[in-house]
């Protein structure tokens, strides 16, 4: 019994967590073509400013989720403005320089703060105890703010005028440009409002993991994974494609001999799987046109 | 006698109408000679190390274009090859005391096994799925190899196998006569009927399906060619580093041939080898500011990209030499007149 609810919690907490970055992700894919590699590079750098603000400057930790968002927003909408936009209709360009970006983010804060781990401390201290199992009430805070954020974000998309503006630009540029919307600054919009996601990410993670410059690479993958399980540009399937493969997680962490190093493997697996049987994922929609 | 002076005299003719005359052949001669004759001047072993695993890489490299370049299936899952590769001539040394000239063309042919395992499912997938699809199958090897310790040394990797040659020197003849060999024989292949339709399948697959070509066999035919080139590259890097690693099927180093791949310029096989050869002493010459070194490296790929984002060799080569509007043949850019039929070249 708690043993399920330990997996039920990893879960569901892995699963917004992919969710969230999933998400972003799949916006700026969808709008833009463009594959970024530093995305979860952005929710690094907030985890790290959250370091700064909550550690070293001794501030409440809301200022400095507020901090984290808004500096990893602007740095995205720069990077976007001056490193991608100019290479834009050259793909693989585009693809190395976001890995490089990754990179440079990277070593820029391995600089800064040095390898070692670093952790953050919970905004809750306790926990509370369901059936006989600690539930940590941050544990509990970071998927109430996960589900929050999501929510809002759903609102934002589906009944603003931005929000159709994203959808359409997202469904077909040329037709969206032809409607009178100013794809460049949709992009960019988008570009930021993706990047502003992994920043919230970052945020709300940190208390639960450890804080390394190389902590990019492994959320990056996963969130690969379920982009293209739940089937590219499309927002529902990031959503339940991410809470698939968090479960999976959990559960091969929990029950599987050994799985701590299988836990990747056989999500990644799964997402094989699937795509065998559904080439575009669970709710993609079919490119076939754009030959 | 006659024979031999006949096409000797045929071969400087070629040397002196076709190589002689455009920069860019003469820059590839030059390499090649220099690459040769170098331990004559250095058998520096730190020199000789760098430019072994420089030709190692670069193989590694140009078989990423042989089959992401050519046929547009871009797979950021290449260290899956190479790692195959790595481990399967390091198992059969180990095991099977099967010498280097026998396990690398076996590490090899695993290679080429695991290019058809990941191509299968891959023909179902386009663009973007492709990519991403493909970037997870080394993580699910190096899962396994974790999870199997017992067989494949787990996070130490394989290690004592035997020494590619016995002195350092015969290492980096080994290493640049396969490297040479082997690129040659890339570009040769994507110079040929294959190449083209791999050309064609980048540009439109559905029109090469309807002109009758079988697109799966060619698919497949470049996954598993580039499979056996990088699974080359893998067990020529095992044998020189006498030990096989899980680093072999690294994420990152399975976006590093990505980026000496695209940084060198895609479709032209000596833009990647180029790329290498620039690059990977560029990382090394950067330990000097070992703090700064990848940042470095990645701000300077990053620059050259913003300025040339078709990749620095087309660049370079598009500044030193001119297409004749009319005959479609190259010449250098100090020509006015095109040299084979004498049109005006501005």
């Amino acid at each position: 019994m708690g043993l399920l609810i330990d997996i039920i919690m990893s879960g569901l907490i892995n699963g917004s967590i992919l969710a969230l970055l999933a998400i972003g992700f799949s916006l700026i894919f969808g709008v833009a073509r463009i594959i970024n590699f530093a995305h979860t590079a952005f929710y690094m750098v907030a985890a790290y400013c959250i370091y700064v603000v909550t550690q070293q400057m001794g501030l409440h930790a809301v200022w400095g989720m507020i901090a984290a968002v808004l500096l990893v927003t602007l740095l995205g909408m720069i990077t976007y403005k001056f490193l991608i936009n100019p290479i834009r209709e050259h793909e693989g360009a585009v693809l190395i320089a976001t890995i490089a970006l990754a990179m440079i983010l990277q070593e820029v804060m391995s600089l800064i703060f040095t390898g070692t781990y670093l952790s953050v401390p919970a905004l809750i201290e306790g926990y509370a105890v369901i059936l006989s199992v600690k539930v940590f009430y941050q544990q509990l805070l970071s998927f109430g703010a996960a589900l929050l954020i999501l929510a809002a974000l759903y609102f934002f998309l589906m009944k603003t005028k931005i929000g159709l503006a994203i959808r359409s630009t997202a469904q077909d540029r040329e037709v969206a440009n032809l409607m009178g919307i100013n794809e460049a600054r949709v992009a960019m919009l988008t570009m930021g409002l993706s990047v502003g996601l992994a920043g919230f990410t970052g945020a709300v993670v940190v208390p639960l993991t450890v804080l390394e410059p190389g902590m990019w690479m492994g959320p990056l993958i996963m969130m690969m994974a379920v982009v293209v399980l739940g089937g590219l540009g499309s927002l529902k399937g990031s959503f339940i494609g991410a809470y698939i493969l968090g479960f999976t997680e959990a559960l091969v962490v929990f029950l599987a001999p050994m799985g701590a190093f299988l836990k990747g493997p056989v999500a990644l697996c799964i997402m094989i799987l699937v795509l065998l049987m559904r080439p575009e994922g669970l709710f993609g929609v079919s490119f076939e046109e754009e030959r | 006698m006659d024979f031999i002076l006949f096409h000797l005299k045929r071969l400087l003719t070629i040397v002196r109408n076709e190589v002689l005359v455009l920069p860019s052949r003469v820059a590839v001669i030059v390499f090649v000679l220099v690459m040769l004759l170098l331990p004559l001047v250095s058998r520096d072993p730190y020199l000789l190390r760098i430019l072994v695993l420089t030709s190692i890489f670069a193989i590694f490299a140009a078989s990423w274009d042989l089959l992401s370049g050519y046929t547009g299936q871009l797979n950021f899952g290449h260290a899956l090859f190479f790692g195959v590769g790595a481990y399967g001539a390091a198992m059969l040394n180990l095991h099977a005391q099967i010498p280097p000239w026998g396990s690398i063309p076996l590490g090899a042919a695993a290679a080429v096994v695991a290019g058809l395992i990941v191509g299968i499912p891959s023909l179902r997938l386009r663009g973007t799925y492709l990519s991403l699809t493909t970037l997870a199958f080394p993580i699910v090897l190096m899962g396994l190899v974790f999870a199997f310790a017992d067989f494949t040394g787990g996070e130490l990797g394989v290690s004592g196998i035997t020494r590619l040659a016995t002195t350092r020197v015969g290492d980096y003849y080994v290493a640049v006569l396969l490297m040479l060999g082997l690129c040659f024989l890339m570009w040769k292949i994507t110079d040929s009927n294959t190449g083209i339709i791999f050309h064609a399948i980048r540009e439109d697959e559905i029109a090469v399906r309807a002109a009758g070509i079988n697109t799966t066999r060619y698919k497949l035919l470049a996954f598993s060619l580039s499979g056996f080139f990088a699974g080359i590259a893998g067990g020529l890097y095992a044998h020189f580093m006498r030990i096989a690693g899980p680093s072999t099927l690294e994420v990152s180093l399975s976006f590093t041939v990505v980026i000496w791949a695209i940084f060198g310029g895609v479709v032209t096989i000596y833009g990647p080898v180029g790329a290498v050869f620039v690059l990977f002493p560029l990382l090394e010459v950067l330990r000097i500011v070992q703090d700064y070194r990848t940042l470095l490296f990645a701000g300077v790929v990053l620059v050259i990209l913003l300025y040339m984002p078709d990749g620095l060799f087309p660049w370079l080569r598009e500044k030193i030499e001119k297409e004749c509007p009319r005959c479609k043949v190259r010449n250098i850019a100090t020509r006015h007149t095109c040299r084979i039929c004498t049109a005006s070249l501005d």
